[in-house]
């Protein structure tokens, strides 16, 4: 088996006095779609934004393509490879769409931003439509769309994506699902994703982690979790 | 009338010197959210390079003005932004993250320091230099024989003003740079997560504020031909009464902020009374801070972040 893309091993985070990763291991091989899955107040997002280095981990490794990047800047993290759209989408409020696209793209050859953006609006043709509007007056969806392509425009290997379903009307989670499918398994995109709707994110991911307390809970490919027990009272009871 | 036009020249010229100076108190504040209480001081620094410069210009026997004034700005501007750079590095930035009061506190004690270090190593009296522009177009003569003048020294300093707005509006809204420090000021931890370096773009913002006060400085030196190591706290509140007034964060309001402070000053100076001249100032901050303290062009909170 080849050696994974991503490596996190016993990594801690702590803000201030609070742990809030005690330990945590996971790997992900290039190609898959990995979901992160666990109650509110686990650490989900904080494992996405400590890989990142915000909060620097304060035990533990990161492996990125074999490199070490634990401890790293977070803007030297995401010059090589990694793209995030964070929890609450962290749109730039007063750029329009079309600015917030550019800055997605800092890191990347100007040469290819033409290409690029014509990519993100076949993607989501609402950005298209709304890409000289300002940033804080799109739509909660119109918002998660644009994170997302802001992501992509920076030409990821691994793109981390914090609840991209979070607070949208079904019709919208499935368009977004869809396009994480597709940027999967056209561009062979690596995808870790944090989720809460987690019954759509173990449909479509390959493998599965089960964070709680700050600690892997569980884990294992997304069919075998599905049809765990416990997974299935704790994480997929009503609704479904 | 001719009497009026004569003071809003004045007021006008008076004006780009406050905005050069607001533009640098808008931008950290924009970015950072603090108000450098030391880049008062930066300006004064600024100044006083540039009396330093036009000396030495004139040891070298550089006679040709433009040339000597270029030369002096350049390295007024280099030099100066090397000390705002400094002071960010210095005391705000391992303050960073500590409690908001903290780096305020520190800017006043960088503000002291600057005051005393000039004051020690140019000497307290104050620094006259000949005028080095002089001259200036008579614009109109009244029936009373009160004639209009807008000296060269007074058109340079628009003019130079209006020059550099352009190409500042230029850097901020084109540049890579400008782009940055946008984001910075829109969330800064999103535009690491975007690769942006925050550290390196708060520092440029830092070198940006500082080469357009030493710039004022420069133009205060050559108007009143006369500073002192003083000079930076009256000039510091009132550009940052005009930040205020303005929209502190907004850029086009430091501007307008600025120009409407000369003006003011001009005008209440002319008609009611020159010793009262600075009380204009603070007047205008106390109301402003009273009654719309997101200024004339700030931001109203009304986007759903
Ligand atoms: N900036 C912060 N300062 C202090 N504590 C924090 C901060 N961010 C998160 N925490 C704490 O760390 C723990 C993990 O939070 P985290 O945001 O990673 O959870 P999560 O799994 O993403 O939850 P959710 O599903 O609600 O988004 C929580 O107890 C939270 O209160
Ligand atoms: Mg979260």
């Amino acid at each position: 088996m080849t050696a994974p893309m991503l490596k996190i091993e016993g990594l801690r985070a702590s803000y201030g006095a609070i742990e809030a990763l005690k330990g945590v291991d996971v790997e992900i091989h290039e190609g898959e779609i990995v979901t992160l899955i666990g109650a509110n107040g686990a650490g989900k997002s904080t494992l996405l934004m400590s890989m990142c280095g915000k909060p620097k981990p304060s035990a533990g490794r990161v492996i990125f393509e074999g490199r070490d990047i634990t401890g790293m800047t977070t803007h030297h993290i995401m010059r090589l490879g990694i793209a995030q759209s964070p929890e609450g989408r962290r749109i730039f409020p007063r750029m329009t769409v079309l600015e917030n696209l550019r800055m997605g793209a800092v890191v990347t050859d100007p040469a290819h931003f033409d290409q690029d953006l014509e990519r993100a609006f076949t993607m989501f043709p609402r950005l298209k439509e709304r890409q000289n509007q300002r940033g804080g007056t799109l739509s909660g969806g119109e918002q998660q769309m644009l994170a997302i392509a802001r992501a992509l425009m920076s030409r990821p290997r691994l793109l981390l994506l914090d609840e991209p379903s979070l607070g949208l009307a079904p019709i919208i989670v499935r368009q977004i699902f869809q396009v994480i499918r597709e940027i999967n398994a056209e561009q062979g995109m690596t995808v870790f994703l944090v989720e809460q709707n987690a019954f759509h994110a173990l449909k479509l991911a390959h493998r599965a982690y089960v964070l709680a307390g700050g600690k892997v809970q569980m884990s294992g490919t997304s069919a075998e979790l599905l049809g765990n027990e416990e997974v299935r009272a704790a994480y997929l009871e009503g609704g479904h | 009338m001719e009497y009026l036009v004569q003071q809003v020249i004045n007021g006008v010229t008076l004006g780009s010197v406050y905005a050069l100076i607001a533009i640098g108190y808008t931008m950290v504040y924009g970015i950072i959210g603090m108000i450098n209480f030391a880049h008062g001081e930066v300006y004064m620094i600024g100044a006083f390079t540039s009396l330093i410069g036009i000396i030495v210009m004139g040891l070298l026997g550089v006679t040709w003005v433009p040339l000597a004034l270029f030369m002096v700005l350049l390295a007024s501007m280099a030099i100066t932004a090397l000390y705002g750079w400094s002071v960010e590095r210095v005391a705000y930035r391992p303050l960073r993250g500590s409690f908001r009061l903290a780096p305020l506190i520190s800017a006043i004690g960088v503000s002291i320091f600057l005051q005393n270090y000039v004051q020690i190593s140019q000497g307290a009296r104050p620094k006259p230099i000949p005028p080095v522009i002089r001259g200036g177009f008579e614009l109109m003569t009244s029936s009373s024989g009160f004639t209009v003048t807008l000296s060269y020294l007074q058109l340079f300093i628009i003019v130079l003003t209006i020059v550099l707005m352009v190409g500042f509006t230029y850097l901020i809204t084109q540049t890579s740079l400008g782009r940055a420090q946008r984001a910075c000021e829109q969330d800064r931890t999103m535009a690491s997560l975007i690769g942006i370096d925050v550290d390196r773009t708060i520092s440029m913002t830092f070198v940006m504020g500082a080469a357009l006060a030493a710039v004022a400085g420069m133009m205060v030196t050559l108007y009143y031909g006369v500073i002192d190591f003083y000079i930076g706290f009256l000039a510091g509140i009132k550009a940052f009464t005009a930040a205020v007034l303005g929209g502190i964060g907004s850029l086009p309001g430091a501007v307008l902020g600025g120009l409407l402070i000369g003006l003011i000053e001009a005008l209440w100076s002319a008609y009611f009374s020159v010793e009262y001249k600075d009380v204009a100032a603070f007047t205008i901050l106390v109301l402003v801070l009273l009654f719309r303290p997101s200024g004339l062009l700030g931001r109203p909170e009304i986007e759903k972040v």
